[in-house]
């Protein structure tokens, strides 16, 4: 029933798709592409939550991580003016993040919730103190069309031109973090650590070391979708610039019950709603407060998770922290 | 009984002092001087009988504001959204405050702080339902609500509640028979405040209520072999959250803002995470950290000024003593066995 249900929502949404291409291609690519900007760092910031829920660690620092990541990434970018320096310091302040995350909720066995609270809150701390107003990053990060790709009608000028690489190489690492989840080794250990990390440990799986692998590289993920944001998709650092982000794509991970594909589907349906609402203003839909369309993305993340939560079933083991059985 | 107590408050003294320690360093690293900005920070709320006023009235509101998380935790929630709750009580309070006319002074208050109560609670009651018969988890629709009710605030503060002829996004003031007095100069905020926390820690312990609240809390399943609602109690614990989020917001337009504008009231619901998790999620051991975090907020707008810092500087530092207090590794030092808290582990309801 499900699959029928999915297939038909699917058929429907292609059949605007096209009708709207034929419509006016120019309106249909350009929402669609800024869709796509819109819904990326959500699915990216979504397979963070992935990584280490499947694992059975839940991660409400995911908005920290980002924060962290996009504030390192962004100075050192603008300091070093090399925006490729930036990405590689985003991502070690990731994986330092998600390190402390990583002691706090497996070795510490702190509670999880609370654990990611705080990885919130010393980000939010540690960036607004560091911030320093007024500096630019070094404009040579590249938006390029992907040659042939781009030239395809219909996928071509709304996927595959005039973006940058980390929005092109997102496409193939969600599916590629599928393809790692679902059909390697590594995939099924840690979705049985996250399910039932007991009879994993007595079949050998180290539950504590895989766990904080994943949540390490989790935390890599993340401070990616920080660099990103800050060095690719606004080109600058500001306060709070998550605003939200880290848990709309917990809501969105949800809704996409714990599946990468799943997660990727809904973080661009909600991208693509958030660029609808951005072209209704344009269009002169003047009578809406600016106030009411800027909280629409935050209604949306409750309203999906009304009607997806409680119907889902998350891993089992995610949120308890693994103690061995003694003998 | 009074050596475990004092072995406890060390863990908070210790992570306030390596949080001081790292602050520090991070100051002079800025090029200014920790100790100017510390005594700017850690004595001018204290020094002088004005500061201190002040000090206390801060206090108070933060001590309601972290009252307002420990009873959610206490009941199994994590209630992050008490600044969505507090601006909305803040906002319902000043309606009624500047709206209502002709009522005598402590009925004024009253009526609007029943009104504010009643505002946030259904805000609470939302969460509370969508989390017993949706499974949406509080801290994602919580924190979604801070910034839903921060924009649907803004837009009543800039056109229906809007003081008129006025450029900027303010209310009209509140009238005087809806503003809390002050005693000799002294808050009667704090003393509400102390009170609150008796009442509470009153309620949690003695009451049938308070227990269900607290069984839910500490296992769910034991409290519904031992048929207790669990449903009712996680709507309740987020009501009652929440409805104290509320009345913190209208005690703090009464006694201070006079009217309303969104910025006076930034970080009220996010000290309380603090000073709850400080408090270990006990009505009363948070009053000390409320009133340490108080006089540091009193300073807030001075620090600048006097020693170069930025104010954000507080943030940091409370971040790190939540940190340091939170983590078990201080604690292990200091060979202390005070409980950790925790919440309800997993999404599911």
């Amino acid at each position: 029933m499900r699959k029928i249900r999915n297939y038909t929502i699917a058929a429907v949404l292609l059949a605007v798709w096209i009708f709207g291409y034929v419509l006016d291609s120019g309106i249909t690519n350009s929402v669609l592409s800024s869709g796509l900007r819109f819904g990326m760092p959500l699915a990216l910031a979504a397979m963070v939550g992935i990584m280490c829920e499947r694992s059975g660690v839940i991660n409400i620092g995911i908005e920290g991580t980002m924060l962290l990541s996009g504030f390192f990434g962004f100075y050192a970018g603008v300091y070093t003016k090399n925006v490729l320096i930036g990405f590689a310091a985003a991502i070690i302040a990731g994986i330092t993040a998600s390190f402390l995350h990583a002691m706090m909720t497996i070795v510490w066995k702190m509670d999880q919730i609370i654990a990611g609270t705080i990885i919130n809150i010393l980000a939010s701390g540690l960036t607004s103190f560091l911030y320093v107003a007024g500096v630019t990053i070094p404009n040579n990060w590249p938006i390029f069309d992907i040659p042939v790709l781009s030239k395809l009608p219909l996928v071509g000028e709304s996927f595959f031109s005039q973006q940058g690489p980390i929005q092109y190489l997102g496409l193939i690492f969600i599916p590629f973090i599928w393809i790692m989840m679902y059909k390697t080794r590594w995939g099924l250990r840690t979705r049985s650590i996250g399910e039932n990390p007991g009879s994993a440990d007595t079949a050998g799986v180290s539950v504590i070391r895989m766990r904080i692998t994943n949540v390490v590289l989790g935390g890599a993920i993340g401070g990616l979708v920080g660099g990103f944001i800050c060095l690719e998709l606004v080109g600058s650092f500001s306060k709070e610039f998550t605003a939200g982000a880290g848990f709309t794509a917990l809501a969105l991970m949800i809704f996409g019950r714990w599946n990468p594909l799943g997660a990727f589907a809904a973080a661009i349906a909600f991208g693509l709603a958030q660029a609808l609402s951005t072209q209704l203003q344009i269009f002169g839909v003047q009578e809406i407060p600016q106030q009411f369309i800027n909280i629409l993305p935050y209604v949306f993340t409750i309203a999906v998770l009304a009607f997806s939560a409680g119907k889902v079933r998350p891993p089992a083991a995610a949120g308890a922290p693994y103690e061995k059985e003694k003998a | 009984m009074k050596l475990r107590i004092s072995k406890d408050a060390l863990v908070p003294i210790g992570s306030v002092l390596v949080a001081l320690g790292i602050g520090a360093v991070l100051i002079a690293a800025q090029g200014h001087s920790p100790l100017v900005a510390y005594k700017v920070l850690l004595i001018k709320g204290f020094s002088s009988v004005a500061g201190l006023q002040e000090t206390l009235s801060k206090a108070g509101i933060l001590i309601m504001s972290g009252l307002a998380i420990t009873v959610g935790l206490r009941a199994g929630l994590f209630n992050i959204g008490a600044q969505g709750q507090v601006i909305t009580g803040a906002l319902a309070f000043t309606f009624i405050g500047y709206k209502v006319q002709g009522l005598p002074a402590p009925i004024h208050i009253l009526v609007a702080l029943i009104f504010a109560i009643i505002v946030s609670s259904l805000l609470g009651a939302f969460v509370g339902f969508l989390k017993a018969s949706r499974g949406v988890h509080e801290v994602i629709s919580t924190i979604m609500l801070n910034s839903i009710m921060a924009g649907i605030v803004d837009y009543l503060a800039q056109n229906q509640l809007k003081q008129p002829g006025q450029p900027n996004t303010r209310t009209p003031d509140i009238l005087a028979s809806a503003r809390l007095p002050h005693l000799f100069g002294w808050p009667i905020g704090f003393a509400i405040a102390i009170a609150l926390a008796f009442a509470l820690s009153w309620v949690l312990k003695r009451t049938t209520t308070g227990f269900e609240l607290e069984t839910v809390g500490r296992n769910r399943a034991a409290a519904w072999y031992a048929g207790i609602s669990v449903k009712k109690s996680i709507v309740l614990g987020m009501m009652l959250s929440a409805a104290i989020a509320g009345f913190t917001g209208g005690i703090y337009s009464s006694e201070t803002t006079g009217y309303f504008v969104p910025a006076f009231y930034s970080g009220i619901g996010f000290d309380g995470i603090t000073i709850a998790l400080l408090g270990r999620a006990n009505p009363i051991a948070l009053i000390p950290g409320a009133i340490f975090i108080g006089g540091m907020r009193s300073a807030q707008s001075a620090i600048q000024f006097e020693s170069g810092v930025a104010p954000d500087i507080i943030n940091l530092l409370l971040a790190l003593v939540l940190f340091f207090a939170t983590a078990p590794f201080l604690a292990k030092l200091l060979k202390s066995n005070a409980k950790s808290v925790t919440t309800t582990s997993g999404w599911s309801s």
